[in-house]
């Protein structure tokens, strides 16, 4: 069962507050068109240049659904282990916008496409699950801008009807790092899936966090509110910090807590309550009278199954099985789709006698500081996959040492070049002939005799000068297990 | 039942239709007289009757995944009440 | 030929095909009435010009196969028309221009057919008598001072006044039928699903049907065949097998059984329509039909309920009227006062009420006891449909409790005016197809119309049926052009 990790508590004198957290994470279908609309759905165009007369609302416009984004939540909610239900219902939610061109939002309210699953999450102190409500599929609103006429608000609906799949947690989350780990997750499965690319900064996932605080053991909710719209998960963290202690504040001076919206202003790193009361909100929901019941079979489910590629969890499982790398080194190499298959790939092109190993250690050390550096992704590595196999490859057959492997790495860089070739080039290549180091090593005890007689009589610290002085002597290419044989041997 | 002049402001506070207390007070009038005759509707026991949405008895059907607009801003634009060639113009909004 | 505008939609295509008629011919005499007949105020939008122009270029290519060659015809201003002003009766979208056509329209283009303008209605079809119309009322061409019925009223008074040989309204609640009998003409609500709702300007989506308004049955069925199409651009089109309904037209209708539904026999329903029912009653078996008595027990709490879902789905239809993209906008001291100050100034009393109610309804706390029990009750109301076609065809009621009544008399009593619509709105909570057919005059002259409503999809058989009666009533509508000097 779920295993309390990662304690996030808010301590005020005798009292300790935990921090009970709910996702509503909107994230956008990776779709060609628009949910009810044939608008392209292509990020940066220019200002309301892929506006349908149906995105815009005119007179007599209809909505029809696409078939893909349909298809794109199933296979999300198949992804989050969940229920499919095979009749859903658009409703309308009904309020007044300037980038709500409708009056209303295309939703689903009682009856959603997705019903309740689960994610699990590796924290460091073990696994922890957490509830997925529901999952259902909404239209985009448009985006009003303030900042470029002094005068007036400027209305580009180039999002207006763009679909989303509206994530919904139980409020199992109890930190900010779980609130990471979550988002983290969610995204990994859906990348894996291809249902959203999980560009936070494009605005294709962003969250709505539900925030409430109470005495720790505590069984009853406290009065949640809700963040609205924070679109970075460092962001998600720090509302949650500023949120959970201003409840708690409240509470400790014996006040009580509005249920309402608030915004995360990024500036002030604070939240603040974002509409008055009184403008209280009643969306007035109720079925959408231009779309029918969405009814799907389940062949139709089942056909999706087959196109379900392995997820995370499973390939993480796989990957210890069939691998042998650590819990912690299968978390790191799934997380990531694209890093998932740069690993795939590195292990295939290695050929039959692999060091996999090598080849993860390689991959989370070396080559991540460098995509670090360069702040790249791995699908844009700089080595591929296969020259970075026969690098681990080279040194696994001991044809250089791993000091030169470090030296190759940085030569490959430049245009993915092929390590043997640099090997070859640069005259790389390890020294493993015994007679060559026997000579080599013979004239440096010969040129040393004195440190050779101190470690006779007992002064064992300067065996490591005598390797250093044989690799530097080889340039650094000689075979340091042979070295360290040929040298207990002599000396 | 009765709709007074507080619910009528509300109603028009969601439908954002302006109302004096004039307008407010003919409005809860008619109202009052439509609902009243709405309210026969109580006669009916519905307990086990499944609300009907849609005469149609057929389910949605869908649309493949193409785009088929192309930029047609002008056209969207053209009627807009607020001139500018790239967006729709409203009010200053204050969040 | 100088009658060309009392010829029927039929006679002047067969003109036009034999050659005895150039469409132009045609168009200018129906422009040429449409001038004289300004104090109809049947027009919103006259589109005379381009439509001389448009008969000339069909008269020097001619099409003979289409099935309205070079037909002139003017349709309710609820239908979007591309470059033409589309105004839905209402000062929000007095000076909308669509850059986009409605499938109905395109289709009677398509056919041949040529548009000669826009007729009144009221306001986003909501009403029973023209008179809530931002363009003013309309005058019945049956006589001065008289409503023509609503929200088709421009449509059924240019067809009534011969304006135009045909054209198209809209019904959700009765609004093609109810002035269909207050004019003497024929109105066609055809099958929720039938015609394409794209482009047509939204009340109540789950009701609204657009459909033909015509002299008589044969006509009716001819503009039904063009205008009746599968659209996949309205996610509730059905995509059944459409007959030809005026080829299949026939006055055979021997065998039927027709349903007489006891609950149709409304208190305080005048005598004179009640005789009418028991004429048109002798007329169907003088036809050949059989005669069935039956039941629809809900019958009495179908306009309650239709006046919880017409308005819930209208507040919400409408909220897309709100000054930004298109139409009327106010000056307002921020987003919000724009908003309300538009939508006050922009819509009329009746839609400001209707919108006021279905916000109401849909409300937090109200949604259960109206909307809900409203979607419950039309359920009920369906099945009650249900039930009575296992035993009849097709079921006969008076159109109307009444005949037209005065410009004036109930606009300040919206409850009466709603009743208007008691015999038409059951037909559209459950979907069906009725037609309404001039069956009669009362004492003053004024006509009376009889309902023959259908089976789902099954509009040859009301439209035969209502061919066969047709033949037997032999109406004469008594118009003495008193609105032309």
């Amino acid at each position: 069962m779920t295993k309390e990790n990662s304690e996030y508590l808010i301590e005020r004198y005798d009292n300790v507050y935990e921090v009970v957290i709910g996702l509503e994470v909107h994230a956008q279908v990776t779709s060609n068109s628009k949910l009810f609309s044939s608008s392209s759905t292509k990020f940066g165009a220019e200002p309301n240049t892929q506006v349908s007369l149906v995105d815009a609302a005119f007179p007599g416009m209809l909505p029809v659904i696409n078939a893909f984004c349909v298809k794109q939540a199933i296979k999300t909610g198949i992804g989050l282990r969940a229920q499919i239900n095979k009749k859903s219902v658009f409703d309308r939610k009904n309020y007044f916008y300037a980038d709500l061109p409708q009056g209303y939002q295309i939703s689903q309210f009682k009856y959603p496409i997705v019903g309740e699953g689960k994610v699990v999450l590796d924290m460091p102190n073990g696994q922890k699950e957490i509830g997925i409500e529901r999952l259902h599929l909404e239209q985009d609103a448009g985006k009003s801008i303030h900042d470029i006429d002094p005068q007036n608000t400027l209305v580009d609906l180039n999002r207006s009807g763009v679909a989303l799949m509206e994530i919904v947690s139980k409020p199992d989350l109890r930190s900010p790092d779980e609130v990471s780990a979550y988002i983290k997750k969610l995204r990994s499965i859906m990348r894996y899936l291809g249902t959203c690319d999980g560009n936070m900064q494009e605005g294709s996932l962003r969250a709505d966090v539900n925030v409430s605080v109470r005495l720790k053991d505590s069984k009853e909710l406290g009065t949640r509110c809700e963040i609205k719209n924070v679109n970075s998960i460092k962001f998600m963290q720090m509302a949650i910090d500023y949120e959970a202690n201003r409840q708690v504040d409240l509470i400790e001076e014996g006040k009580s807590i509005d249920q309402e919206t608030r915004l995360f202003d990024t500036k002030k790193n604070e939240t603040r309550s974002m509409r008055s009361k009184e403008d209280a909100h009643d969306y007035r929901y109720f079925p959408d009278p231009d779309l029918l019941p969405l009814e799907v079979t389940d062949e139709f489910i089942e056909n999706l199954k087959k196109d379900i590629p392995e997820l995370p969890d499973d390939k993480k499982k796989r990957f210890i099985d069939e691998f042998k790398v650590s819990p912690y080194e299968a978390t790191i190499l799934v997380s990531d789709i694209d890093t998932a298959k740069y690993f795939e790939e590195v292990v295939a092109k290695m050929g039959k006698n692999k060091d996999i190993k090598l080849a993860v250690n390689w991959i989370t050390g070396e080559l991540f500081a460098v995509l670090n550096n360069k702040n790249l992704d791995i699908s844009q590595s700089p080595i591929s996959a296969k020259n970075l196999a026969k690098l681990v490859n080279l040194i696994k057959n001991e044809t250089i040492s791993g000091k030169i492997a470090k030296t190759i790495f940085e030569l490959m860089m430049d245009g993915d070049k092929d390590p043997q070739i640099i090997v070859e080039e640069k005259g790389l290549k390890q020294e493993s002939d015994p007679k060559a180091l026997e000579a080599l090593i013979d004239k440096i005890i010969d040129d040393n005799r004195e440190k050779a007689i101190e470690y006779k009589n007992g002064k064992e610290k300067l065996f490591g000068f005598f390797v250093g002085q044989a690799m530097k002597a080889s340039g650094g290419k000689a075979n340091p297990q042979l070295i360290n044989e040929i040298l207990k041997k002599k000396l | 039942m009765s709709i007074d002049l507080k619910t009528i402001k509300h109603i028009s506070k969601l439908s954002r239709i302006s109302v004096d207390e004039q307008k407010a007070e003919k409005l809860a009038g008619d109202l009052n007289s439509i609902f009243n005759f709405i309210e026969k509707l109580n006669e009916l026991n519905t307990d086990n009757v499944e609300p009907l949405t849609s005469v149609s008895e057929t389910t949605l059907k869908f649309r493949s995944d193409e785009v088929k607009n192309q930029n047609i801003r002008e056209q969207i634009i053209k009627n807009s009440p607020e001139e500018n060639e790239d967006f729709f113009v409203v009010p200053k909004v204050v969040e | 030929m100088s009658d060309i505008t009392s010829q029927s939609l039929t006679s002047l295509v067969n003109n036009i095909k034999e050659k005895k008629l150039s469409s132009e011919e045609v168009t200018k005499a129906f422009v040429d009435r449409s001038e004289k007949s300004k104090e109809l105020n049947s027009y919103i939008t006259e589109d005379f010009s381009n439509a001389i122009d448009k008969a000339k270029k069909f008269d020097e290519k001619p099409n003979f196969d289409l099935k309205l060659p070079g037909i002139p015809m003017a349709v309710k201003d609820l239908f979007c028309t591309k470059d033409i002003r589309t105004t839905a009766g209402s000062k929000i979208l007095e000076n909308f221009i669509p850059t986009y056509e409605s499938t109905v329209t395109q289709n009677i283009w398509n056919e041949g057919g040529i548009l000669l303008g826009k007729l009144n209605c009221d306001e986003f079809a909501m009403g029973s008598s023209n008179e809530t119309s931002f363009y003013g009322n309309v005058q019945n061409p049956i006589d001065k001072g008289l409503v023509p019925g609503g929200s088709s009223g421009g449509s059924a008074a240019a067809v009534s006044g011969q304006l135009t040989p045909i054209t198209i309204g809209t019904d959700t609640g009765g609004s093609i039928r109810q002035p269909a009998s207050f004019t003497g003409t024929v109105g066609l609500k055809p099958t929720y699903g039938s015609c394409s709702r794209y482009g047509i300007v939204a009340f109540a989506s789950s009701l609204d049907q657009a459909g033909p308004m015509s002299q008589n049955v044969e006509d009716c069925a001819l503009l039904q065949e063009v205008i009746s199409s599968y659209d996949e651009k309205d996610s509730t089109s059905i995509d059944f097998k459409r007959d030809q309904y005026s080829k299949d037209l026939t006055r055979d209708i021997k065998g039927k059984k027709i349903g007489i539904p006891k609950e149709y026999r409304v208190d305080g329903m005048p005598k004179e329509i009640e005789e009418l029912w028991k004429k048109g009653i002798e007329y169907a078996k003088d036809c050949g039909a059989e005669i069935i008595d039956i039941s629809l027990p809900n019958t009495s709490y179908a306009l309650p309920t239709y006046y919880i879902v017409a308005p819930a789905e209208a507040s919400s239809n409408l909220a897309r009227y709100d000054g930004v993209k298109y139409g009327f906008r106010a000056k307002g001291e921020n987003l919000i006062d724009m908003y309300e100050k538009t939508r006050s100034e922009g819509f009329g009393a009746e839609v400001q009420r209707r919108i006021m109610i279905g916000t109401y309804v849909l409300s937090s706390g109200y949604y259960d006891a109206y909307y809900l029990k409203a979607q419950k009750v039309r359920k009920l109301i369906k099945n009650d449909f249900d039930e009575a076609y296992k035993k009849v065809d097709a079921i006969l009621t008076p159109s109307t409790p009444s005949s037209a009544f005065k410009i004036g008399e109930k606009k300040n009593d919206p409850v009466s005016m709603y009743l208007n619509d008691i015999f038409t709105v059951p037909v559209n909570l459950a979907g069906l197809p009725a037609i309404s057919i001039p069956a009669g005059h009362d004492a003053a002259g004024y006509p009376l119309g009889l309902q023959i409503i259908g089976k789902a999809f099954r509009e040859q058989e009301i439209l035969n049926l209502a061919y066969a009666m047709e033949d037997k009533i032999n109406f004469k509508n008594k118009i003495n052009d008193w609105w032309i000097k």
